[in-house]
Parts: C-alpha cells; sequence; structure tokens
C-alpha cells in the first residue's frame, strides 16, 4: 500500500508499504528518517518515541497504515528553523545526559512533551514522565539535570522563571 | 553505488573548543550534537541501496541431536536469495574469544535454547522471518544438563561437548578452574586461630547486559572478493581474527569500520552477527543488513555467569580476618567465550579488598546448557563481591561491631598483598573511601506527613501510602582489576597526524577504538590538546586500517588507547620541535608546545605551529603495552596477574514494603578514586551508570532459565531500571594517582558495578531482618512467600 503523511512539516509518501509495517519501520528504511531508534519494538523502551498529531507515541506499536494523513514529527524535527539545536536537545547536551545516545531520540521528544505540557515540572513529576524510556548507561542522574536545565532555560526565556 | 554508509563520516568529529578542554576539563562529546539531532549513524541505521535483509532460525530447544534440516521450502518463498547452513560455511567451522569452541552455525547438536542453525537472507525483514520458519528441522530433544550437580557427574548426565570434541584441554564439563592458596590455606588448625566464624551460601541470577542498540550491522562485498563490515562491537581486530578463518579469507580482505555503538557492558566482546551477515552478503554477492529483534539479542549474545558460592570468614574478638575459605561455581552455559578469564577474575579477587593472611579459594565455570555467559561488565568480580560484602555484614553483627569500622579495619593500603602474593604498588584508599561514603549526608527521613506516593515503594501503582515502610541502610566496597589479565599481552595503537588546514594546526587521532558511549572520543581529543598545545582536533572513524585497540573492556580503554595516543602525539611533538631546533638552532631545554605555538619557559614564543610546520604533515603511530604480568599457578593462584585494581565505595539507602515486599532505593551513593579524572563529567556518568546496573542486580534483573529455556526473552518480562526505580546517585570522585599508569589514572567503569550491589542488598537486610543470600532480591523473598 501507499502510505502519505506529513514528517517534520513536509509531505511524505511511502509505496509498497507491507500492511504489517510499523511507523518506525517506515520511517527509518523508507522515509529517510533514522532517528527514533528501533530498541525493543514492543513499546517497552521508549527510544522510538515521535509525536504523532502532537501526541507523543511509540512509533514501533502505529501501525503505518494509522499514520495515513496525519502528523509525525520526530527527533529530527526537534532542531530549530535556522538548524539550531532546540532547547531541549541542547539542554541534553550541556548536562552530558547523552552517553550511546541510543535512547537520547526518544527522551528528548518525551521531554520536549513533558515541557510543554508543564514548564517547571517538579523532580517526581518528571520522573513519571519519563518512566517509560529506558537508559541504560546513564543512571538518569544527567538525564534529571538536562531536563532541569531545559526547563529553566525555557522559563527564563518565556519569563516565567520566578512564578513557582 | 550510492550507500548511507558514509553517513559514517558524519560520526568523523571536528572539534572546535579551546585548549582549557585538555585533560582534566569537562569537554562536551563530539558526537553529542549529532545523537541529539538523530543524525548519528548507529549500526542498525546503516543503509544500502539494493540491500538484503539477513535472519537466522534459532534451536526451540536446550539440547537437541539435528537429524536432519530440509531448506528446500525456505528456498522457495519470493524474496528469499539464500538459505545457508553450516555445510555453506568456506573455512573454519567454529570460532571463540578464548577458545574456539562454538560452531559459527549449529552442527548436528545443539547446546542452548536460541542457537543458530540456518540464515537467510530476503528483500524484507519479514520476508526473511516468514522463510525461517518454513525451514524444518527435525531434532532428537535430549534432556539438558543444566544443574551444577548434573555437570559435575557426565557420566549419568553426558557431556555439553563429548570429550573427543574438545576444543579446549577442559575436562568433564569443567570449562576452566583456578584454585589459590595463601599463608597455610584453610585448615583445621587455621580455624582455631579464629574467635569467630561466619559461613554463607550466596547465589546470583543471570544478568544480562541489555544494551538498548541491537546487535546489527551491514556486510558490503568487496570487489577484490574480500568484505566491507560496518559493525557495533567492542574491539575491531579481535572480531577480525575469529571471522577471517571462519570465511576463509586472509585478515586483510576482511575490513571492519565500528558503525555507531549503542551500549554494549561486555555483549558485544564475543561475535554475534559479524559472521552471518558476511556469509550470507559472499553467497548473495549483495550487501546484507542484519538487525536482531530484541528477543534475538537476548539469545544472541553471552550473559552475566549466575554463580553458586560458599564462604567461610574467621576473625579475632577484635575483628582481625584470619582466614577466609571460598568456593564459587560459575555457570558457563554451553560455550567457553571469556569464562576462563572469569574465574580468574572471581579466584584473585573474590577475597575483596581485604587483608587476610590465610586464604583458600577454588573458583570453576562449568560447560552447561544453559544460555552462553562471558563478559559483562565487573567481570567475575561482581558475583564474588555480593558473597564476600554479605559475609562482612554477617560477621560485623556477629562481634557486635559496627559493619564499617569492620571493613576499614581490614581493608588493604599500598604496601600490603592480595591473596595472589601480588603486592598493591600504587595508592588503595579503601578505608579512606568507606570513611568519605559514611559522612556524606544522609537524604532526609520519610516524611508521612508530607509524601508524594510516586517516590514510594510501589510508586505509580500507589501500592501504599506509607503503611508498611520501614527504612534501611546498607554500606559497601569492592575491587576490580583494569586492563586484561594473567600474562595477556594486552595493547593498543594510535596513529596522530599534525597538520596546517585553513591556517590553523589541527591533530587528527586515530585508533581502533570501540566508542560505545563511554566518553573515549572525548578523551583521546583532551590528550591530543594537552601534548600538542593545539585547539582542533579530528578523531578519525575506527576501524581495521590501524592497529589494533584492544576491547573497549575491563576498564581499560582510557589508560589503554588513551596511553597510545598520549605516546603517539609525544612522538608527534619530538618531531615537530626536533624540526625547529634544525632549523633555527634552538638549545633550550624547556620547549612546549602551548596554544599553537612553540615555547620555551625561559625566552618565550620561539615560532608559531603553523609557521613551523608549513606545507608538512607530522604522522607517527604507537603502540602502548601495559606492565607485563603473569598467569596464576594453576593449583596455588599466585602471581603478579593484575596490571591494576581500582576501588569504589557505596552506601545504599532504600525503603521496603515489608507487607508486598516491594523494595525503592531512595538513594545510592558512590566515592570512588580514580587516579586522576581525565574528564570528571564523564568519569560521573560513568560511576552513576554503573551504580545503576547494580541496583538492577540487586533488586530486578534476571534471565529466567528453567531446564535450559529462557522464559523472559524481552524488554516486558527482563526489567532494568526506569528514570522512577533509580534514585539519586550522589558521586564523590578521589584522585591518588597511580604512579604506572598514563597521567596517573585509574579505570573507572566497573568498579561501582562490582561494589553497589551489596550495599542495596545490605540495607534491604537492615530494614526486614531477613537473610537474603540470593539476588535479584525479590518481593518473594521479603514476604516468604516462596
Amino acid at each position: 500500500m501507499r502510505v502519505t503523511f506529513t514528517a517534520n512539516g513536509k509531505p511524505v509518501e511511502a509505496d509498497d508499504v507491507w500492511e504489517g509495517e510499523s511507523l518506525l519501520y517506515v520511517l527509518r528504511e523508507r522515509v529517510g528518517l533514522p532517528g527514533s531508534k528501533n530498541a525493543c519494538e514492543q513499546g517497552e523502551c521508549g527510544s522510538c518515541t515521535v509525536y504523532l498529531d502532537g501526541l507523543p507515541v511509540c512509533s514501533c506499536l502505529v501501525a503505518a497504515g494509522q499514520v495515513q494523513d496525519r502528523e509525525v514529527r520526530t527527533v529530527e524535527g526537534l532542531a530549530e528553523e535556522d538548524g539550531e539545536l532546540g532547547l531541549v536537545q541542547q539542554a541534553f547536551v550541556d548536562a552530558g545526559a547523552v552517553q550511546c545516545g541510543f535512547c537520547t531520540p526518544g527522551l528528548l521528544v518525551q521531554t520536549d512533551a513533558l515541557l510543554e505540557r508543564d514548564a517547571q515540572p517538579s523532580d517526581t513529576d518528571i520522573r513519571e514522565a519519563l518512566s517509560g524510556n529506558l537508559c541504560r548507561c546513564t543512571g538518569y542522574e544527567k538525564i534529571m539535570d538536562a531536563v532541569r536545565l531545559a526547563s529553566a532555560r525555557k522559563c527564563a526565556a518565556s519569563g516565567e522563571g520566578d512564578q513557582k | 553505488m550510492t550507500t548511507r554508509t558514509v553517513q559514517g563520516e558524519k560520526n568523523l568529529q571536528k572539534i572546535h573548543q579551546s585548549s582549557k578542554d585538555g585533560i582534566g576539563g569537562s569537554p562536551l562529546r563530539p558526537d553529542g550534537h549529532l545523537k541529539v539531532r538523530g543524525e548519528f549513524a548507529y549500526s542498525s541505521d546503516m543503509w544500502h541501496e539494493d540491500m538484503l535483509w539477513g535472519t537466522a532460525l534459532r534451536s526451540p530447544h536446550p539440547r537437541a541431536t539435528i537429524l536432519s534440516v530440509d531448506i528446500s521450502e525456505a528456498l522457495k518463498v519470493p524474496g528469499v536469495y539464500a538459505v545457508l547452513t553450516h555445510e555453506d560455511i568456506p573455512g573454519e567451522k567454529y570460532y571463540g574469544l578464548e577458545i574456539a569452541d562454538q560452531p559459527a552455525l549449529a552442527i548436528d547438536k545443539i547446546r542452548y535454547h536460541g542457537e543458530a542453525i540456518a540464515l537467510v537472507a530476503a528483500d524484507h525483514p519479514e520476508t526473511a522471518r516468514r522463510a525461517v520458519k518454513k525451514i524444518k528441522v527435525e531434532y532428537e530433544v535430549l534432556t539438558p544438563i543444566t544443574t551444577e550437580e548434573q555437570c559435575l557427574d557426565p557420566e549419568t548426565h553426558g557431556y555439553v561437548h563429548e570429550p573427543h570434541e574438545y576444543k579446549s584441554h577442559a575436562y568433564g564439563n569443567i570449562c576452566h578452574e583456578q584454585k589459590l592458596v595463601s599463608g597455610l590455606g584453610v585448615t583445621d588448625e587455621v580455624r582455631a586461630l579464629a574467635d569467630v566464624i561466619v559461613s554463607g551460601e550466596y547465589e546470583v541470577g543471570m544478568q544480562d547486559q541489555a544494551f538498548l542498540g541491537p546487535e546489527s550491522g551491514l556486510a558490503v562485498p568487496a570487489e577484490d572478493g574480500g568484505i566491507d563490515l560496518y559493525i557495533a562491537t567492542q574491539w575491531l581486530h579481535v572480531d577480525r581474527q575469529q571471522m577471517a578463518p571462519v570465511l576463509n579469507l586472509p585478515q586483510e580482505k576482511v575490513r571492519l569500520t565500528l558503525a555507531g555503538v549503542g551500549g554494549a557492558f561486555g555483549g558485544r566482546e564475543d561475535l554475534s552477527m559479524q559472521i552471518h551477515a558476511c556469509l550470507l552478503a559472499l553467497h548473495t554477492g549483495k550487501p546484507v543488513k542484519i538487525v536482531y529483534a530484541r528477543d534475538e539479542s537476548f539469545f544472541g549474545h553471552v550473559h552475566r555467569h549466575p554463580a553458586k558460592m560458599r564462604y567461610e570468614h574467621g576473625a579475632t574478638r577484635d575483628g582481625k580476618l584470619v582466614f577466609a575459605d571460598c568456593r564459587i561455581v560459575l555457570d558457563g552455559g554451553a560455550y567457553a567465550s571469556a569464562s576462563p578469564a572469569v574465574v580468574g577474575n572471581a579466584a584473585s579477587l573474590g577475597h575483596g579488598p581485604y587483608v587476610i593472611p590465610n586464604v583458600a579459594m577454588h573458583a570453576i565455570a562449568l560447560y552447561s546448557n544453559n544460555p552462553s555467559c562471558g563478559a559483562m561488565r565487573g567481570f567475575g568480580a561482581v558475583q564474588a563481591a555480593f558473597g564476600y560484602e554479605s559475609q562482612m555484614d554477617k560477621l560485623a553483627e556477629a562481634l557486635g561491631m559496627d559493619p564499617v569500622e569492620l571493613r576499614q579495619l581490614n581493608a588493604v593500603t599500598q604496601g600490603d598483598f592480595m591473596p595472589t602474593g601480588q603486592e598493591i604498588d600504587a595508592p588503595a584508599p579503601v578505608a579512606e573511601l568507606l570513611q568519605r561514603v559514611k559522612d556524606m549526608p544522609l537524604p532526609p527521613p520519610l516524611d508521612l506527613e508530607h509524601l508524594d506516593v510516586r517516590t514510594l515503594p510501589g510508586a505509580l501503582s500507589n501500592t501504599s501510602h506509607g503503611e508498611g515502610i520501614v527504612r534501611g541502610v546498607g554500606y559497601s566496597v569492592g575491587i576490580k582489576n583494569v586492563g586484561f589479565s594473567e600474562g595477556f599481552d594486552d595493547y593498543s595503537t594510535a596513529r596522530v597526524r599534525l597538520e596546517v588546514i585553513g591556517g590553523e594546526p589541527v591533530a587528527m587521532v586515530h585508533t581502533a577504538m570501540a566508542e560505545v558511549g563511554q566518553g573515549g572520543v572525548t578523551v583521546h581529543a583532551q590528550i591530543a590538546r594537552t601534548e600538542l598545545g593545539v585547539e582542533q582536533v579530528t578523531i578519525h572513524p575506527a576501524n581495521t586500517e590501524v592497529g589494533s585497540a584492544g576491547s573497549t573492556s575491563a576498564s581499560r580503554q582510557t589508560y589503554m588507547t588513551g596511553g597510545a595516543v598520549k605516546l603517539a602525539a609525544e612522538a608527534v611533538r619530538h618531531e615537530l620541535v626536533e624540526k625547529g631546533r634544525h632549523r633555527y638552532g634552538w638549545t633550550q631545554t624547556d620547549i612546549a608546545l602551548v596554544g599553537g605555538k612553540v615555547v620555551s619557559a625561559s625566552a618565550g614564543v620561539l615560532i608559531s605551529m603553523v609557521d613551523l610546520l608549513g606545507d608538512e604533515v607530522i604522522e607517527q603511530t604507537r603502540e602502548h603495552h601495559h606492565r607485563p604480568t603473569v598467569p596464576f599457578d594453576k593449583e596455588t593462584g599466585q602471581g603478579f596477574g593484575h596490571v591494576q585494581y581500582t576501588f569504589c565505595a557505596n552506601r545504599a539507602v532504600v525503603d521496603v514494603d515489608v507487607e508486598l515486599g516491594l523494595v525503592k532505593v531512595v538513594e545510592l551513593t558512590a566515592v570512588q578514586d580514580v587516579g586522576k579524572a581525565l574528564n570528571p563529567l564523564s568519569v560521573v556518568g560513568q560511576i552513576q551508570g554503573g551504580c545503576t546496573q547494580a541496583l538492577g542486580l540487586a533488586v530486578m534483573e534476571e534471565i529466567v532459565v528453567k531446564d535450559g529455556k529462557v522464559r523472559n526473552a524481552s524488554f516486558t518480562d527482563y526489567l532494568i531500571p526506569t528514570i522512577l526505580d533509580t534514585p539519586p546517585i550522589p558521586v564523590e570522585i578521589l584522585e591518588r594517582p597511580d604512579p604506572n599508569a598514563p597521567y596517573g589514572l585509574r579505570g573507572v567503569g566497573e568498579a561501582p558495578t562490582v561494589s553497589a550491589t551489596p550495599s542495596i542488598v545490605a540495607a534491604i537486610r537492615q530494614a526486614t531482618g531477613k537473610a537474603l543470600t540470593r539476588i535479584p532480591v525479590r518481593p518473594e523473598h521479603l514476604t516468604d512467600t516462596l
């Protein structure tokens, strides 16, 4: 089958898609967006998290046919329009939250979604929001640092830093 | 040919940072930007026009005789290009890290659940999977040999490898054994010298490395009849060494390039899909990509050895250790992998960082029909640490002593001797590490008035509002060797080039080091900046076009390859300065390279490096060998077997729901001596990550094997700690330089994984009063509902 959808703001078209293929497979192997990662392919690790119509989902659990005419945003779409790193991306680099980095794309999307909902989450809020994303390298401490850093920068940028 | 493998070139990192980013600084990862953009090319991201997908048929039985294999129906599936069995292997059929006892594809026999029997290449991964299901195998299913008792009685239960099949000097079902005796050994007379004796039996389950990036790679057949493999591995050259004879190719025609690696932790030290992808590619003449699904990953790599241990310790009334008697039985599974070296570590480090006048030790690894076990972070020292640290707590209780004071009283220090007779000839601040971890502030006590149930055991499941929760605190310390031991000539190679590019001096570092996330690429650039006084450093992609870097394991890469980069950079510096001396007649003896200039402390700036270099390129290649070691004596275990020791101390604070048996680690503190922190940010990251894997082993991680069959080969059923399971991990770093090591550094990555597990179990014991002799600790152990 043919599947057409929007990926990071651009229309894409994938031909000869087998009906059992996941959105993750189509993104990685057919559309040329390998940023979303294939670690467990059963929705347990969060490495393949993407936005689907603005909500974070595990793209390995979404059948390719389900995204017909919908909007997908991947880690490749988190950078600014001028190509600069997005705020969450920069915070992960600065905090040393990237080691092997395989979990990073999924964590970035999930963190981006968290801070969109709540720009100043508590530590427990962060842990709850990211509990579906496994990381095997960092011990999560630097990921916590990165989310706190991104939160602080986001609040500073929008002048909300002193509200809480 | 168009190929996205060139995306690997994007991994070539150019670093624009100031020279404050030399050693001791914390410059950011050169690959960080690519990784957060999703542009870093991991091995599973490799892509080639017209490529095929490979997959393997794996045995559903742990032990069987293969009566027949019929591939005819599989070959008829549209889109299938090849179906291969061991009969299609052109060269040697066996390979192995230390002992070539593992067939690349099963021959007549199945020795473990998940063993690969046949391979398929097809135009789509689903086509390949469907074709695999059409391969008909007739088995004679045999009763698997799975327990220690069965393994040690081959007359009754049979051999995993028949005696005539042995590729090693093994006998029975024992893969390797190491005895150790020091002092008077442990006799009745020695026992009589102790006022207090405690003994215990301990068991460690089978842990998995569970790296996130699946085993994967792309094999591309070359016009010269050779093969190019883009691969995630820990050691390119040892892969090639094992692959070439099987492929029947000379080593130089097997070219490996490191693709992005999504974690390793020992699990990529053995071959997985390397030979399979190359066989399919050479057979079909097309590029072949293999990417393991998660269940195949659990079958396709070796795990941490499960262990059964018996310890007996004796001490005087005032707490001085008198003797230790120990037996460690490691289940090595179907094939040897790194079992011999793991046994050597367990035997030589199995008494912990303590001075013990009289020691007897017997460590063995068994062949069984369980999954193969080999390298995992901590490598034989992890299992033993659970045993000896449990004993230290038991002994402290028997003596009525504080468990930290008992450890400090017996802690080794520089100048002491290990039970192997090896003198500890570098700082060993074990007692200080314990003191510092004890002195760190404790987290606030549980506040039932203002608690957030998400922070309790059971967390989001809302299983408690504070009732039934008891807090405990536990301590531990551990010892780990750095580098390959027992006489192995462990070396690494580095090539460093200096030239002028765009009006600036630029250094290029080329090694075969596998960057698996540990941060070697960052540190290599720091070393080059420090030694050459340049700002810009390029890290060349790791491949087999330069000499071996050895393995990214054994906490050795910064020591070994970092050391090689230092030597090569020093040689480049020497050549550059000599060029200046020859040309300008400099006579100063205090010449150095700083900030892109050649300077003398006495005479100031002599010349800029750009002017001195001109159009010339200086390139030097050096090998770094560590000081020699010797094998342990087989009967006494004596010998200078280890290059360097490294130590970490931990404190765990846990909350336990004693009604439900649920555990929440509240805080896990670590203090480690790293000799010299070349990159403090990365060092802390390694320590926190290592502690978290130890937490996993303590309370959740285990591959459940029943009658030789793996029951939980998925991330749904094999649990690794999430961010909710993982507490804050405060880290304090000590820097006591090792005079034998480059910059005084000490390997970092494994020590916390050795030491942290026992601290968590000790804390749970303190909270519950349970003996807890098996890890991972499960709810049924805490609620007596086994």
